[in-house]
């Protein structure tokens, strides 16, 4: 069956080869060739991926003058990426971004693409550096951890006692969120907030429904909660809904649309953060684009215009953010709940 | 006066509720609120589904066995309910209740028939079925999760619902004691347990099927771990591949504070039930008393093995207060 597949895609990746390889009669009568951008990613038929292909054809039909292609092995292995990779070298591709299922496996092929004149990047899973020229985080910690503190300012009003649910007392990312949302809130316009308590409940639904529930007792006048973990934000939400505490409790987070969509309709939960799959293809595209087309070298300190999606600005050793994470709230969650 | 005390005193049920009213007035003190009517209730309402899988526990324990599966168990059965809920939401809950017991018991069989017609011993057959069943789980589910907005009103208010007053759940989980303190105490099935437990020849000697208890005591643990299932997954309105990870180890943590021996033979429910509600009231408190969450693991393996160590430690000394009475 995975074979079947791997096959087919490889006959659709040869025959669309022939394709271009014959310039299309349309496009020839255009005039001009179409930029190829591949947004190769970890595996097909995952719908975090499906949005990131969604972001890509967004950003290929504003350029105008881009195709975006979408590919991936069928299931995640840095093989089937080699795979596909080498195939996309013989069909002289302009530029490919790799989401990838290993950092360092990629290396060889990609360097071997770079070798051929194509453009490299990859987003949300990188490779390490050296396989790319550019390597594109969602976000990062500093960017998180205000961001969070903001929406939970938004949700109670600039006021009153916050708490934090994280998932263990060892996770190196909830660590590191959690310090920029304790340096966040010594801004002037959170003076009348403060962070009472930390607790952690370990990624489990019933641990951390009770860590919940212990805040509620511990401080009956907690004006909200922050939990930056996916079962964290979504048990606080059930506990907040049982407890009879919607409303005066709030809670925000990062949690997953399709998982959070009803303590969000329904109002337990108002606003909460995640990456957005959909920015992620569609900045990886434009990167790769105003890459190929020489707008910008893909060095440090370049800044890419990049649609909708602002200026961003490659950092040191091609390592970039996006931006914040995207917020989610009762107008866009339905749309979003049924991509992931 | 005196015989009166001594008589209570040997008994290991009481000793848990000794140390059980010691646990509650130290966290009194770092917490006052935590004895509030309603705290308790909600600490009895949080331990429901331990009691019932501890019970389940306890019958493989008695015949010697343990089973290490309960965990992955309550996550697949959970699973399939939900999925039939989020996909069929016209099928009544009572029916999905009856299904999430029946899926349990299928797994609870599958263990059952490998203890006692394949010979393979528990403690292989569980840790084998624990990554076999969890793994099922996940093959199911496809790695998503089934959420609120996924399932049914209905679905979600079966634990959630009261009656006089009382959760639905804590509801369940009395019916549960309810059945299984009968069936342990007073039919043939359930006594056969102990016999099998306490002495494995002299039982095959009197005509018990070994491999009959060993097959009914997986099975009933299996049910008991889909009934689990169900009012987990609707409990927290979720789902998830990681649900009750770990959980088998607080159920067998429940029997042996409960007074169990893990040797088999010896145990009762009513133990099991303090033992639990004793994990129950530490779960609960460590989240209230101000302490850092680095010790909190650490705290709470301390108490449960401070509590089995005076326990034990109290059950020998009335045994030798009980020979000394004898011998004058």
């Amino acid at each position: 069956m995975k074979n079947k597949i791997v096959m087919a895609m490889l006959l659709m990746a040869l025959v669309s080869g022939f394709v271009f390889a014959n310039g299309g009669g349309d496009k020839a009568a255009a005039g001009a060739e179409k930029t190829k951008i591949v947004l190769l990613v970890k595996s097909l038929g995952n719908g975090f991926f499906e949005a990131v292909a969604d972001g890509g054809v967004e950003a290929a039909e504003e350029l105008g003058n881009v195709e975006s292609i979408y590919m991936g092995p069928s299931s995640a292995t840095a093989e089937g990426q080699i795979e596909i990779i080498e195939t996309l070298i013989a069909q002289k591709v302009d530029g490919i971004a790799i989401s990838a299922n290993d950092p360092d496996a990629l290396i060889p092929v990609t360097k071997k693409a770079m070798k051929a004149g194509i453009r490299v990047i990859s987003f949300d899973s990188n490779i390490s550096a050296g396989g790319r020229e550019v390597a594109l985080a969602p976000s990062d910690s500093k960017l998180i951890g205000s961001q969070q503190v903001k929406l939970i300012a938004e949700l109670c009003n600039y006021k009153g006692k916050i708490a934090i649910l994280s998932a263990t007392a060892q996770a190196t990312n909830q660590n590191e969120w959690i310090k920029y949302m304790k340096e966040a809130i010594k801004a002037p316009e959170y003076k009348d907030m403060e962070i009472v308590d930390t607790v952690y409940g370990d990624d489990a639904a019933d641990k951390s429904y009770r860590e919940a529930v212990g805040l509620f007792e511990k401080y009956p006048d907690l004006a909200g909660i922050i939990s930056p973990t996916t079962v964290g934000v979504l048990a606080a939400s059930k506990a907040i809904e049982d407890e009879g505490l919607k409303g005066k409790v709030q809670i925000t987070g990062l949690g997953l649309p399709s998982e959070m969509q009803h303590y969000i309709e329904n109002g337990t939960c108002g606003q909460m953060a995640l990456w957005n799959p959909v920015d992620l293809g569609y900045s990886s595209t434009y990167i790769l684009a105003r890459m190929i087309a020489g707008d910008v070298a893909g060095k440090a300190g370049d800044k890419v215009d990049a649609g909708r999606m602002g200026t961003i600005t490659i950092g040191p050793d091609g390592n970039t953010i996006m931006g914040e994470p995207f917020v989610f709230n009762k107008d866009n969650i339905a749309k979003f709940a049924s991509i992931f | 006066m005196n015989k009166k005390m001594e008589k209570i005193l040997q008994n290991r049920e009481l000793n848990l509720v000794l140390l059980t009213a010691v646990l509650l007035i130290a966290i009194s003190f770092r917490a006052p609120s935590f004895l509030a009517l309603k705290n308790i209730e909600r600490i009895i309402n949080d331990t429901a589904i331990l009691i019932m899988v501890a019970s389940g526990q306890l019958l493989v324990i008695l015949t010697g066995g343990i089973d290490l599966s309960v965990g992955s168990t309550i996550a697949f059965s959970g699973m399939a309910v939900s999925m039939l809920n989020q996909y069929n939401p016209e099928i009544p809950v009572v029916l999905l209740i009856f299904l999430g017991i029946l899926i349990g018991t299928a797994l609870g069989a599958f263990n059952g028939a490998c203890v006692a017609f394949g010979k393979v011993p528990p403690v292989i057959t569980t840790l084998g079925t624990m990554s076999i069943f969890r793994g099922f789980t996940f093959v199911l589910s496809k790695g998503q999760w089934v959420t609120a907005h996924e399932m049914t009103e209905a679905y979600m208010n079966i634990p959630k619902g009261k009656l006089l007053g009382i959760p639905n759940l804590t509801l369940w989980a009395v019916a549960v004691f309810a059945v299984m303190f009968y069936f342990i105490r007073y039919t043939r099935s359930g006594r056969e347990i102990y016999a099998v437990g306490g002495n494995k020849t002299a039982a095959h000697f009197v005509g018990v099927s070994e491999r009959k208890v060993n097959f009914m005591v997986f099975t009933v643990a299996g049910a008991l771990c889909g009934l689990a299932g169900v009012m987990w997954t609707a409990r927290y309105a979720a789902a998830v591949n990681e649900t009750a990870t770990g959980f088998e180890l607080q159920t067998v943590a429940a029997c042996v504070l409960g007074g169990v021996s893990l040797a088999g033979g010896a145990g009762t429910l009513t133990g099991v039930v303090m033992g639990a509600l004793f994990l129950g009231i530490i779960n609960n408190a460590l989240p209230v008393v101000n302490l850092s969450p680095f010790f909190q693991m650490g705290i709470q393996g301390f108490v449960v093995l401070a509590a089995i160590v005076a326990n034990v430690l109290m059950e020998q000394r009335n045994d030798r207060k009980l020979l000394a009475g004898r011998r004058r």
